[in-house]
C-alpha cells in the first residue's frame, strides 16, 4: 500500500489519461486541480475533471480511492464533516462552487442527490416526494400533485404507489424506497443527478429496475453515479472515471475504460487483478 | 459458503469428543466459559429488584385499598366490667410488664407463662375522641371478659372530633325528642340528606356569594390604595377616590348582610335538627345532624351495603377537601395541585430543555466549552432537591416575584402576592431540578437521528433549521418525550423543594376557578407527596392518619402511573410512525 503511494507520488495531475466522450452540449461542471484534506488527511489529489451535460458519468475505484469524496464535494456535503479543507476549484456555469458569494442551499437545489442506503424521510410517500418543494415554501395542492405525479412516474414508481401516497414512506421495500428517493431528488427539477452507490443495498432485481431507470434519464439530467459494481458502471454509463488513492487516473469513454484503457492500473482493476 | 462449513464441521467435532469422552473434559461445557454464574447473578439481580418493588406495591396496595372497607365494631366487656367498643385494627404479642402479670388470675398467668411471658393485645379504634381523649386502645387478651358484635353499634363521621362508635338514641325535632325507634323507615335518611343539603347551601352561600362580594370590596380598597399611592394619601384626588369607594361598596355591604342573614336563617333552621348519640357505656352527646357525614351499622350490613360505603368513601376521598387536620375527608385539592403544578412544569421544562439541547447539539460548535457545559447540566442532576427549593424561594420568590409585586401589586403590599411560594414557582423550581433530564435524553435523542436523514434534507436544498424543524426533531420526538416522561416523573414525585416554594398544608382556594383571570398562578397550593408526610407525621394521631397516609401513595402512585402511560401511549404512536423501515 505504502509503496503504491510512493510510486505515484510524483504524477503530476495532467498525467490523467483523458479520452473523454463528448455529449455535444458542453459542460455541466468542471473540476480544476481539486484537492481535499479531511483534517491532516489528504482524500483528494488535484483532480481535474470536465462532466459532460447530459451524460452519465461514472466513478469508480477501489474502497476509500476517494469517489465517494469527491461526487459529495460537487454539492458540499462534505461541508457537514468537521475539519475539511480544499484547494482547488470546482466551477458550475462559470462560478466556482466552493466561492465566497456561493449560495450552497441554491446550489445543491440545482444537484439532486440519491444516497448508498434508502434514506427516505419519515413521513408520507407524497410528503417525501414533494419535500424539495416544501422546502421553497411551495404549498399550492396542485402544483404539488402535479410535481409528485411527475417525478414518481420519472422514478418508474407511480404504478405502484398511486394507490398508497399518504401511507408511510417506510413501510415500502428497500427498491421502491431508492425509487422513491430517486423521485424526491428529481422533484425539484435539478440539472444534475449525483449518485453514490444507489444500488449498494438493493438485491438484485431492485439493481436491475433502478439501471432501468437511469438509462431512462439519461439526456434529461447529467448523472454522476458511483459504483463499486464495474458492471454496472459498464453498462449505465457513457464516460467512467478510474481513481486510485484520491488520484484521477484514466477517465474516459467506458467502454474504451473497460476493453482497452491506456493506464496498466486501469485494466488491472477493470479486470479484478486487484481492487 | 459459511452454512458448507459448519455442516462439514460439525460430525468431526462430534465424533472427536465421542473418542476423548472419559480420558479429559469435553471442551464446551466448563461452566464459567458458558457465562451460568454471571446469568445467574443477572437473574438473581433482576429477580430481588422486582421483588422488592412488588412487595412495596403490595404493602401500598394492600394497605390502601382495603383501608376504606367498614370494618366490623366489636363491642368488649373487660374483666374490671369496664366495657369499650371499637373497630379491632390489628393484633400483636407483647411483653406485659411484671406488675401486671401479678394481678392477674391463675389461669392468665399460667398460659402467658406457657407462651415464654408473651402476650396477644388487639388495637381497637375506639373513636369519640372528645369523649375520651384519645380515639385508640390497646386491649390485652387476658382482659377481654367477652366479645360481641351488636348490630346496633354504629360508626359515624362528624365533621369535628372523629369518628363516634355507639349507639343512635334519638332526634331532637324542634326541641321534642323522639326515640329513633319511633320514627317511620328512612325518616332517619331523609332528615339526614336534608340536613346535609343546608350544610352545604350554607358553604355555598359563605364561600361563593359572600365571597365574591368580599373579594369585589378587596378590590375597590386595593384601587383606592392605589390611588392613594400614586398621588398622596392627602390629595383631592385620595380623597375623591374615598368618595367613591364609599358609594360604590354601600350596595356590597347590603348585598352582603343580606347574604349573611340568609345564611343566619338557615343556620337556625339547621339547629332544629339535632341527633342525640350514646356510646356504648350510655353516655349521650348531642350535635347537629348536618355535622354527620355518614353513619353505617357494620355489622348489620351486607356485603353489598359495605360495598356502597366502601365506594362512597372513595368518591368522598377523591372528589372532597380534607377536614381533621386532613386525616379524614378527601383530596381533591391535592390531586389538583400535583396535576396542575406537574402540568405546568412540563410546560416549562420542555421547550426550555430542547431548546437548549438543540443549541448544544446541532448548532454550538463542539469544543471544550461544550464539553463542560455539558458535564455541568449532568452535574445539575445530581444537586440535592432542597437547594433547588432554597434557590426558587430566594430567586424565584423572593427577587422575581418581589420585583413583580412591586411593579404591579404595589397596591397589596406589605401583602405578597407573588413574592411568596406559589404554584408558578414550585414549578419553575422544580422545572429548573429536570431539565437537565430533558437536555440529556433530548441531545442523545437528537445524535440518534441517522446522518442519513439529515444529508437527505440537505441535499434537498433544504437549510440547517429547515432540516431540523423537518426532519430531525419529528424523528427525534420520541426520544424527547421519554425525556420529558422522566422528568415529570421526578416532579411529580418531588417533595422537599416544594415545601419552600408553595406548597401549604391546606390551600383555602384551588389555583382554577372561576373568578378572572381564571388561572391563579400565585396561589399556595397542595400536593399528594407533601400530604403523605403531613398526615403521616404532623398530625395530631399518626394511628388516625395512616389509612389516609397509604391511600395518599396510593393515588400518587396511580397518578404518575397514568401520566406516564399516557405519554407512553403517545411515544409509541410516533416511534410506530418512523418504524417500519427496512433497513
Amino acid at each position: 500500500m505504502m509503496a503504491a503511494v510512493a510510486e505515484l507520488e510524483p504524477k503530476a495531475p495532467s498525467e490523467t489519461a483523458y479520452h473523454v466522450r463528448s455529449g455535444g452540449r458542453g459542460q455541466v461542471m468542471s473540476v480544476c486541480e481539486f484537492s481535499l484534506w479531511y483534517g491532516q488527511k489528504q482524500a483528494l489529489f488535484d483532480n481535474t475533471m470536465e462532466i459532460e451535460r447530459g451524460l452519465v458519468t461514472a466513478l469508480i475505484g477501489p474502497s476509500g480511492c476517494g469517489k465517494s469524496t469527491l461526487l459529495r464535494s460537487m454539492n458540499r456535503m462534505n461541508d457537514l464533516i468537521d475539519g475539511v479543507r480544499i484547494a482547488g476549484q470546482m466551477i458550475m456555469d462559470g462560478r466556482d462552487i466552493y466561492g465566497r458569494a456561493t449560495d450552497v442551499i441554491a446550489l445543491r437545489k440545482r444537484m439532486g442527490m440519491v444516497f448508498q442506503k434508502p434514506n427516505p424521510f419519515p413521513l408520507s410517500v407524497f410528503e417525501n416526494v414533494i419535500y424539495p418543494l416544501r422546502v421553497d415554501g411551495i404549498s399550492r395542492r396542485s402544483v404539488l400533485e402535479e410535481t409528485a405525479e411527475r417525478a414518481l412516474k420519472g422514478a418508474a414508481l407511480w404504478d405502484e404507489v398511486k394507490d398508497r401516497l399518504q401511507e408511510s414512506a417506510l413501510g415500502m421495500s428497500g427498491g421502491q424506497q431508492q425509487r422513491l428517493c430517486i423521485a424526491r431528488a428529481i422533484a425539484g427539477e435539478p440539472e444534475v443527478l449525483l449518485m453514490d452507490e444507489p444500488c449498494s443495498a438493493l438485491d438484485p432485481i431492485a439493481t436491475a429496475k433502478i439501471e432501468e431507470l437511469m438509462d431512462e434519464l439519461r439526456g434529461r439530467y447529467t448523472i454522476i453515479i458511483v459504483t463499486h459494481n464495474m458492471q454496472q458502471a459498464a453498462r449505465v454509463s457513457d464516460n467512467t472515471a478510474f481513481m486510485y488513492l484520491g488520484r484521477l487516473i484514466e477517465y474516459g469513454e467506458t467502454q474504451t475504460i473497460f476493453t482497452t484503457p491506456q493506464v496498466e492500473r486501469t485494466l488491472d482493476y477493470v479486470t479484478g487483478r486487484f481492487g | 459458503m459459511s452454512v458448507e462449513t459448519v455442516n462439514e464441521a460439525r460430525p468431526r467435532t462430534r465424533t472427536r469428543n465421542a473418542v476423548e469422552i472419559g480420558m479429559r473434559r469435553v471442551p464446551g461445557t466448563d461452566i464459567a466459559a458458558r457465562g451460568e454464574p454471571a446469568l445467574w447473578m443477572l437473574g438473581g439481580a433482576l429477580a430481588l429488584g422486582i421483588l422488592m418493588i412488588l412487595g412495596f406495591l403490595l404493602l401500598v396496595v394492600w394497605n390502601g385499598a382495603l383501608a376504606f372497607w367498614p370494618q366490623p365494631i366489636e363491642m368488649v366487656r373487660l374483666t374490671n366490667d369496664d366495657i369499650i367498643a371499637g373497630e379491632p385494627r390489628r393484633s400483636e404479642s407483647f411483653r406485659p410488664t411484671q406488675g401486671a402479670i401479678t394481678d392477674l388470675p391463675a389461669a392468665s398467668r399460667a398460659q402467658i407463662e406457657a407462651s415464654g411471658g408473651l402476650a396477644e393485645r388487639t388495637l381497637y379504634r375506639t373513636g369519640n375522641y372528645d369523649l375520651y381523649g384519645e380515639d385508640f386502645v390497646w386491649i390485652p387478651a387476658y382482659q377481654r371478659a367477652e366479645v360481641s358484635r351488636p348490630v346496633d353499634m354504629v360508626l359515624i363521621e362528624r365533621l369535628e372530633w372523629g369518628p363516634f362508635i355507639g349507639r343512635v338514641q334519638s332526634l331532637i325535632l324542634d326541641g321534642i325528642e323522639r326515640p329513633v325507634a319511633e320514627l317511620p323507615l328512612g325518616e332517619l335518611e331523609r332528615l339526614h340528606r336534608q340536613a346535609r343539603e343546608r350544610w352545604s347551601r350554607i358553604l355555598e352561600i359563605e364561600r361563593e356569594e359572600i365571597g365574591a362580594i368580599n373579594r369585589s370590596i378587596e378590590e375597590a380598597r386595593l384601587e383606592l390604595r392605589a390611588v392613594g399611592l400614586k398621588s398622596g394619601f392627602a390629595s383631592q384626588a385620595y380623597h375623591d377616590a374615598g368618595a367613591r369607594f364609599e358609594t360604590e361598596t354601600a350596595p356590597l355591604q347590603e348585598e352582603y348582610n343580606a347574604f349573611a342573614a340568609d345564611a343566619g336563617r338557615i343556620r337556625q333552621e339547621d339547629a332544629r335538627v339535632q341527633i342525640v348519640l350514646a356510646d356504648v357505656k350510655g353516655t349521650t352527646k348531642i350535635l347537629p345532624l348536618s355535622a354527620i357525614v355518614r353513619m353505617y351499622a357494620p355489622n348489620d350490613l351486607g356485603f353489598l351495603g359495605k360495598l356502597y360505603v366502601y365506594l362512597s368513601r372513595w368518591w368522598e376521598f377523591l372528589s372532597a377537601e380534607p377536614r381533621e387536620a386532613n386525616t379524614e375527608g378527601g383530596v381533591w385539592p391535592a390531586i389538583f395541585g400535583t396535576a396542575a403544578m406537574t402540568l405546568l412544569l412540563v410546560v416549562v421544562v420542555a421547550p426550555f430543555g430542547i431548546v437548549t439541547a438543540l443549541y448544544l447539539r446541532e448548532y454550538a460548535r463542539q469544543g471544550r466549552l461544550v464539553s463542560m457545559v455539558r458535564i455541568s447540566v449532568n452535574n445539575l442532576a445530581g444537586v440535592p432537591s432542597i437547594v433547588y427549593g432554597v434557590f426558587g424561594l430566594g430567586f424565584f420568590a423572593y427577587l422575581l416575584g418581589g420585583t413583580v409585586d412591586q411593579l404591579f401589586y404595589a397596591e397589596r403590599l406589605p401583602n405578597p402576592t407573588f413574592g411568596t411560594g406559589g404554584l408558578l414557582w414550585a414549578s419553575l423550581t422544580l422545572a429548573l431540578l429536570t431539565v437537565p433530564v430533558v437536555i440529556v435524553a433530548t441531545e442523545e435523542a437528537l445524535a440518534a437521528v441517522p446522518r442519513s436523514m439529515r444529508e437527505g434534507a440537505l441535499a434537498c436544498g433544504a437549510s440547517k433549521w429547515q432540516t431540523i424543524r423537518t426532519i430531525v426533531l419529528p424523528r427525534a420526538l420520541p426520544g424527547i418525550l421519554t425525556g420529558i416522561i422522566l422528568a415529570m416523573a421526578r416532579g411529580a414525585g418531588e417533595v422537599a423543594p416544594l415545601m419552600l416554594v408553595g406548597v401549604v398544608k391546606l390551600a383555602p382556594e384551588l389555583p382554577l376557578d372561576g373568578v378572572f383571570p381564571f388561572i391563579h398562578l400565585e396561589r399556595s397550593f397542595m400536593h399528594l407527596g407533601f400530604h403523605i408526610y403531613d398526615v403521616g407525621f404532623q398530625s395530631r394521631n399518626s394511628e388516625a392518619g395512616k389509612p389516609m397516609v397509604f391511600m395518599t401513595t396510593l393515588l400518587l402512585i396511580a397518578l404518575i402511573f397514568a401520566m406516564n402511560v399516557t405519554a407512553i401511549i403517545i411515544r409509541n404512536r410516533l416511534k410506530r410512525r418512523f418504524a417500519g423501515s427496512q433497513f
